[in-house]
């Protein structure tokens, strides 16, 4: 069943249409992540959902309602924002009540939707005290507590882990994909972190400029990128990219310099073949050394700069003329200077039409 | 003695210093740095407080003490009598009742004026600030724009208008002119205030379902104690000290205080009471005073808060 739909949603600062004509189903129970870089509209959009932000066009529904119209607290959303928002003045106990003393709903009934959020999320030593005197984790978890309380089918997460630090970062994403589990509740997520999005997501939408470029789970959205936008945005260190030329007299291939890429093994999607391409393959489908030798493609590279990062090394090198990356495991021998084979298999690469960017 | 042996012994001799400079550079008290900083800041004090000096001293001596013509020398005999005059006694015009009369109007200008100024214009600020209604930026620019007008220009203008209201030459239409004459400034300034408040906090609220007073009265006005404390200062001290307005719109057993000092200064008759001059002028100011003294530390705060953004 659809919890969240959107149906042609425009919307205008002026003259500037920030979203367009964009239309998305949320299935309930689904944890659906809107990445993009900043300014892609992302947050616009949860604003837009939330009715924090008055549209120019289109039509939202939420659990059936349609709530084009309402007011942010008629929707059925609790929302948790990046910065926690918290009430300063308030106590914990008070930041949770709020939003049910507004509903007016009665003294004990707020008391124990309280006491049940404050059991979820393990805030119960925290209620009596202000703010100010928790740590960022645990304010953030007293934002979730605050969405919590009100009982609400769809939540709506605005970067809520960006202002943490990266370890704290990394206890709450799990600590949020176990809630989902055991809440079920759907949930709209915006950040601009791509593991963020791949760790929790069901399915991820990726944004630019306004307009979804891929909704997909984040396994196809990892592995087969619909266009060049959101091969480049998705991996880090980001996807190899080499331009070419396609060739297929006996079977297809794609040539540049002196290398010739064999592409019999590449799943096309499309049964036109433009002449000039993008070649795209991820630094960590490169093998190197010993396993390189049973790979479909195999050159040599020069190493220009090596990167160790502890688990695995970026390899800095250089392909027939080309920049080219591959991750290595931490414990490679290998130096800045030397040259080395490395092999790949075309099957996990992805090809991209050069003019229009879109997936071959 | 601890630390001598463990010098002394072998493994400590990789971790003795080396000579020269160790540790915090020391500090000289006198050096020519503190010497222009404090001299500057000694010389500045003195060029402020020697007029409040001469005033104090002024006003505890007796005429015969002034004449002789010493006005920095101390009281050889002190005297509150000059107080006692300026505060109850003092002759304006008709009344010899001092400048109790003048205060106690000024209380009940300046109490409603403060309360009713601040109040409208808080919630002006708080609604330009997070509700952008359509024309926002208009109003607020008609507004601002009324804070350069000069005063002098809506003199007459004013007293017609408080005529055909009915109010004029009374305690009410001259808080009514000070409420009005305060929103530019203090809209300003409550706007600015607010817009510096997160703008999530606000946003977390509406989802919450609080309205647009439930949010001001739970959410803002909680937040906001140092620039309600900057604002009483600014209208307060404003209120308090205005003479123009209050020599224009009221008669003369509603005068404020300061117009009051002004008749007992500026008396033509008889011999110049410079000692009660300067004890009613001092009663005068010791209002705005107190008011700064006491909240000193929030000013500040307020001013500097308001000051980050807008």
């Amino acid at each position: 069943m659809t919890s969240v739909s959107i149906r042609d949603l425009t919307l205008k600062f002026g003259s500037l249409e920030v979203l367009k004509s964009l239309n998305l189903d949320i299935d309930e129970g689904e944890f659906l992540v809107l990445l993009g870089p900043s300014g892609c509209g992302k947050s616009t959009l949860l604003n837009c959902i939330a009715g924090l932000l008055d549209i120019s066009d289109g039509q939202i529904f939420i659990g059936g309602n349609n709530v084009t119209w309402s007011e942010p607290s008629e929707r059925g959303i609790g929302m948790v924002f990046q910065s926690y928002a918290l009430y300063p003045q308030m106590t914990v106990e008070g930041n949770l009540a709020f939003g049910l003393k507004n509903a007016r709903m009665p003294k004990d009934q707020i008391a124990e939707r309280i006491a049940r959020a404050a059991e979820v999320l393990q805030i119960e030593p925290l209620l009596k005290r202000k703010p100010a005197q928790l740590s960022g984790g645990q304010r953030q978890r007293v934002a979730i507590g605050r969405a919590l309380v009100r009982d609400v089918d769809v939540f709506l997460f605005d970067e809520p882990l960006s202002n943490l630090d990266a370890k704290l970062r990394a206890e709450l994403r799990v600590e949020i994909k176990r809630l989902h589990h055991r809440l079920k509740n759907t949930m709209i997520y915006v950040t601009h972190d791509q593991i963020e999005a791949l760790t929790l997501a069901d399915r991820i939408a990726i944004m630019r400029n306004g307009i979804i470029q891929q909704l997909d789970t984040p396994h196809e959205i990892y592995n087969r990128p619909v266009n060049l936008y959101v091969a480049g945005f998705m991996g880090s260190p980001g996807m190899n990219f080499i331009e070419g030329d396609i060739t297929h007299h006996s079977e297809a291939a794609i040539n540049f310099g002196s290398t010739r890429i064999p592409l019999e093994r590449y799943p096309f999607i499309r049964s036109d073949r433009p002449e000039k391409a993008i070649f795209g393959i991820r630094p960590e489908h490169v093998s190197c050394g010993a396993a390189a030798a049973g790979e479909p493609f195999t050159a040599d590279v020069e190493i220009e700069v090596v990167e160790p990062m502890g688990a695995d090394t970026l390899v800095w090198a250089v392909l027939d003329g080309k920049e080219f990356r591959f991750r290595v495991d931490g414990q490679s021998p290998l130096r800045a200077g030397e040259t080395a084979r490395i092999g790949f298999d075309p099957a996990k690469a992805s090809i991209f039409d050069m003019a229009t960017e879109l997936r071959l | 003695m601890t630390d001598v042996t463990s010098l002394n012994a072998p493994h400590a001799v990789t971790t003795r210093r080396l000579d020269g400079p160790s540790g915090a550079k020391p500090k000289r008290a006198i050096s020519p740095r503190n010497v222009f900083i404090y001299g500057t800041l000694l010389l500045v004090s003195v060029y402020y407080l020697l007029p409040l000096y001469v005033m104090i001293v002024t006003s505890l001596k007796g005429m015969p003490e002034i004449r002789l013509g010493n006005i920095f020398a101390p009281p050889v005999e002190v005297t509150f009598e000059p107080w006692v005059k300026a505060w109850a006694t003092a002759c304006t015009g008709l009344n010899c009742d001092g400048l109790s009369r003048g205060f106690w109007n000024s209380v009940q200008i300046t109490v409603p004026s403060v309360i009713l100024s601040i109040a409208i214009a808080s919630v002006n600020g708080y609604a330009l600030a997070n509700w952008r209604f359509k024309g926002a930026d208009v109003f607020f620019t008609i507004l601002i724009f009324g804070a350069f007008i000069p005063y002098q220009v809506m003199l007459y203008p004013i007293v017609i208008l408080l005529r055909e209201l009915g109010i004029y030459g009374t305690l009410w239409g001259l808080i009514l002119v000070h409420t009005i004459f305060g929103m530019p400034i203090l809209t300003l300034l409550f706007r600015n205030y607010f817009t510096s408040v997160p703008e999530e906090l606000f946003k977390a609220a509406r989802v919450d379902g609080a309205g647009f007073w439930g949010i001001y009265f739970k959410i803002m006005l909680p937040m906001s104690l140092p620039i309600f404390v900057v604002a009483m200062i600014i209208q307060i001290t404003g209120v308090w000290n205005d003479f123009l307005f209050g020599v224009v719109y009221t008669k003369p057993d509603v005068y404020p205080m300061t117009v009051q000092l002004n008749n007992i200064v500026n008396s033509v008759q008889g011999v110049k009471e410079y000692n009660v001059n300067m004890a009613a002028t001092i009663i005068t100011g010791l209002v705005p005073l107190i008011v700064y003294f006491v909240s000193g530390k929030l000013f500040v705060r307020g001013i500097a808060a308001g000051a980050v953004k807008g």
